[in-house]
């Protein structure tokens, strides 16, 4: 009998070819699109520097806590959530299946968006930029109404990536250019994921750092253009009085939440490849960490980017009514600089001011230009392309940028799909009959034939519809069932001694408090707020309708009561598997104990887990 | 002999400004901005300049109703201001006292446009004439998008990286398969050589009749089951 020094690989299971790719698989799936668009935002509209307190607050007593309890769960059971979950109770079983789903679904539009940064993409190679002009219209005379009416970026976005109809209901036409797009995107996941993590941690060490290295070069250039202190300023600024709003709480506890990419049953599964004894806890902070200081890092270029933005249409804006004075009045050229303009104007004022009145000067304001700031996809597609093409080179920052948006996408779709893919390995039904190839490439293309509704022309409006509910309420919800199912189903005492025998050392009390009391508490009072915030108000969208009266102002719609059906189900779903699979399991157990002979399942700790592979290695 | 001479000097420049003032019947306002065309190269606008842009006027208007008749002395300008801007009128050669329609001067001017604007080392937008719009260039479009080559380059990188990766998955496969049938025929051949008992090969022996023992087996009954 040998037993191999190492662990297990006996027992059949893949593992991470060294610590670095697993941490760096971890980090790059917590860090991804978030971290660049939505972190600034609400850091800048929250009271800037003042909103990094709550946001720490949250992370130390919700973030660090759920992400440890996941990655220990999935080192010490060694299982994908589905079997893992299993495994710590048959009756929280519909924990793993609920975040099995809610994986699959966010898989879904996750690559969706990776597409249109694939399209822009693709498109930044020409000269000029194509969202920088307006096509001309039909004759020939004059630029094209809904390009002119807006702006070319605008345009470039809604008619040219999306085609988008005006309202959620006008499904469009299938837009051949985004189904080219996805059909790539996808190739490029499974070429990524075929072998699931033996492939992922190749590609990891391209995805995971490539960003870093990109949010640095747009660092030094981005600090170097005008309006960059401006703009930094803007986002920095504390506004202390803003705490007192417990919107902002809330805010920052969901942001921490979602950043860290917690409950999709992605990091259990990546932290299941490790070998037991492995620091944990260690891993637990260093990705936490990681994670909130790459969103600090990256707003730093993205407001540097944004004040430049705004200084520039500031600039413009005075440029172009000095313009209008100096011919209205016919003044000499450059007799009217961006300094005097405010001098010049009064005393004009002072002389004619009807004359003046006759010229309709837009009232040009720096702080207007700056609140200007957007989140999500607008951030990235509208506001920053913007700013790209009035850098010189547009071309190489654009490939840069949008570069850099599929790395930090990819990185997190890897940990999605791990999140689909590990818990159907082992399912022994598939295991047994299916290479591993050909079941991610089965899931790559299903999930690419039901992403195509995404590719129609109210594509955009379902994705917004889909983060809004699929993305968020089950996660919470999830997340809850994992701390009351590890800290009182499993019992914390056993989870301390399983945490102690993998780090080696005894667990400390905050985790105790945190897991025991802060984090379930926490969790609920945001699920609690979160859905008061959702049903005080009737679930509208904004459309973009060239047709409408106020155009280029979006026009705010109501959505309809199929949509509302379906939003209420994509929340719900998942979180109905939790307890229709403990319903399921104790009717079974029930139409069971009419016949002793099946022995229920013993519960066992990890070590036992442990103490099971070696002995079923040495037959 | 003085005096008729002022006296058709003050009558042509009377006649003059009556022709050539802001908002007059077939006048075009001209405003430069050659500071902004030209920065630190900029000239400054002159006698000469205008000189020039007469001149220039004259020749598109020759050039266009090809009567060659018209002279630098019919164009004439008037108000001239530190933008650099001014308006202009051409008079009718034959007849002094009257304009050329404000439709001929646009379209002579629309025919020489980048004439008139290279003679100034301008553009449309730094030589505006103010009733007149410009013409919108068409877009150089590629015959093939370029975006559709860069996502050609792309897809084909990737399918090769597929195609790569599944083919040697099968060959890896295939190599296991292999070398573990390799290994089970090598244990099998090992069982053939080690089954010998007591010098006699076990084929050779009935096994059967070697192993079950009929005394015995009548007892089997006799034990509990488990």
């Amino acid at each position: 009998m040998d037993v191999p020094p190492e662990v297990p690989k006996e027992d059949g299971r893949p593992k991470w070819d060294n610590k670095f790719q697993y941490i760096l698989s971890c980090i790059g799936f917590a860090v991804g699109l978030g971290n660049v668009w939505r972190f600034p935002y609400l850091c800048q509209t929250h009271g800037g520097g003042a909103f990094l307190i709550p946001y720490f607050i949250a992370l130390i007593f919700e973030g660090i806590p759920l992400l440890h309890l996941e990655l220990a769960l999935g080192q010490c059971l060694r299982k994908g959530s589905i079997s893992a979950w299993h495994t710590i109770s048959p009756y929280l079983g519909g924990v793993g299946v609920a975040s099995w789903t809610v994986s699959i679904l966010v898989s879904l539009y996750y690559n969706t968006i990776l597409t249109w940064v694939m399209w822009y993409f693709i498109n930044s190679f020409q000269e000029p930029l194509p969202w920088s002009i307006c096509p001309l219209n039909e004759n020939r005379t004059g630029l094209n109404e809904e390009c002119y009416e807006s702006t070319a970026v605008n345009y470039f976005w809604y008619r040219k990536t999306l085609n988008i109809t005006p309202d959620v209901t006008d499904s469009g036409t299938l837009q051949w250019w985004l189904v080219l797009c996805l059909a790539a995107c996808w190739a490029i996941v499974y070429l990524c994921t075929i072998r699931g993590i033996e492939t992922t941690g190749k590609a990891i060490y391209v995805t995971a750092i490539f960003p870093y290295v990109v949010l640095t070069i747009f660092l030094i250039h981005g600090l170097s253009l005008p309006g960059a202190t401006e703009g930094l300023a803007y986002l920095f600024t504390p506004n202390l009085n803003i705490l007192k709003n417990p919107r902002v709480w809330l805010d920052a506890a969901t942001q921490i939440f979602f950043s860290l990419s917690l409950a999709f049953g992605g990091l259990i599964a990546f932290s299941s490849y490790n070998p037991s004894k492995n620091d944990c806890e260690k891993d637990a902070v260093t990705v936490a960490v990681v994670n909130s200081i790459t969103s600090l890092y990256a707003s730093i270029p993205i407001f540097s980017v944004l004040g430049f933005k705004a200084i520039t249409g500031y600039w413009d804006c005075l440029d172009r009514n000095i313009i209008s004075v100096i011919n209205e009045y016919d003044l000499p050229e450059q007799s009217i600089t961006r300094q005097s303009y405010t001098d010049w104007i009064t005393f004009l004022n002072s002389s004619n001011p009807e004359k003046l009145a006759g010229l309709k000067l837009k009232s040009c304001d720096l702080q207007e230009f700056l609140d200007q700031s957007v989140s999500g996809s607008g951030l990235a597609f509208i506001v920053f392309t913007q700013a790209v093409i009035l850098m010189p080179g547009s071309q190489a920052w654009a490939i840069l940028f949008f570069v850099m948006l599929f790395s930090l996408g990819l990185s997190s779709m890897f940990g999605n799909i791990e999140g689909v893919f590990t818990p159907l390995l082992e399912l022994q039904v598939i295991s047994k009959s299916i290479p591993k190839e050909l079941l991610s490439g089965i899931i790559c293309l299903v999930s690419f034939l039901f992403a195509l509704c995404f590719t129609l022309g109210s594509g955009s409006y379902w994705i917004d519809i889909f983060d809004s509910y699929a993305g968020s309420l089950p996660l919470l919800v999830i997340a809850f069932f994992e701390v009351i199912g590890v800290a009182y189903v499993y019992n914390i005492k056993r989870f301390s001694e399983d945490v102690k025998w993998m780090t080696g050392r005894k667990l400390n009390v905050y985790w105790q408090i945190t897991w025991r009391f802060i984090s379930p508490l926490l969790l609920l009072i945001i699920f609690v707020a979160f859905v008061t915030l959702q049903i005080q108000k009737t679930p509208s969208y904004a459309a973009w309708n060239p047709k409408y009266e106020h155009f280029p102002m979006k026009e705010q719609k109501v959505y309809p009561c199929w949509v509302q059906a379906i939003c209420v189900l994509l929340a719900a779903l998942p979180c109905v598997l939790v307890p229709l699979v403990a319903l399921i399991h104790l009717i079974k157990r029930m139409c069971r104990s009419k016949d002793p002979s099946l022995v229920p399942p013993e519960m066992f700790s990890c070590q036992e887990v442990k103490k099971r592979n070696i002995l079923s290695a040495c037959k | 002999m003085l005096g008729v001479l002022l006296l058709a000097f003050s009558v042509v420049s009377v006649a003059s400004a009556e022709l050539c003032k802001p908002d007059a019947q077939n006048a075009f306002k001209v405003r430069l901005s050659i500071k902004t065309a030209l920065g630190d190269n900029a000239y400054a606008w002159d006698a000469n300049e205008e000189y020039l842009f007469r001149a220039m006027m004259a020749f598109a208007m020759r050039r266009y109703s090809s009567k060659s008749t018209t002279q630098i002395s019919n164009v004439l300008l008037c108000n001239v201001t530190d933008r650099v801007s001014f308006w202009f009128v051409v008079t009718d050669s034959s007849k002094n006292t009257t304009t050329v329609p404000g439709s001929e001067v646009e379209a002579a001017i629309r025919m020489n446009r980048n004439r008139i604007n290279s003679a100034f080392l301008l553009s449309d937008k730094t030589l505006q004439f103010l009733k007149i719009s410009t013409t919108l260039a068409p877009p150089v479009e590629p015959s093939t998008p370029v975006w559709l080559i860069v996502f050609g380059v792309v897809l084909s990188l990737i399918v090769a990286g597929i195609v790569f990766l599944v083919v040697a998955g099968i060959q890896q496969r295939k190599k296991k398969n292999k070398e573990s049938t390799e290994r089970e025929n090598l244990e099998e051949k090992g069982e053939v050589t080690i089954t010998i008992e007591n010098g006699i090969p076990c084929e050779a022996l009935d096994l059967k009749a070697g192993h079950v023992n009929g005394v015995f087996a009548a007892d089997d009954e006799r034990f509990t089951s488990l």
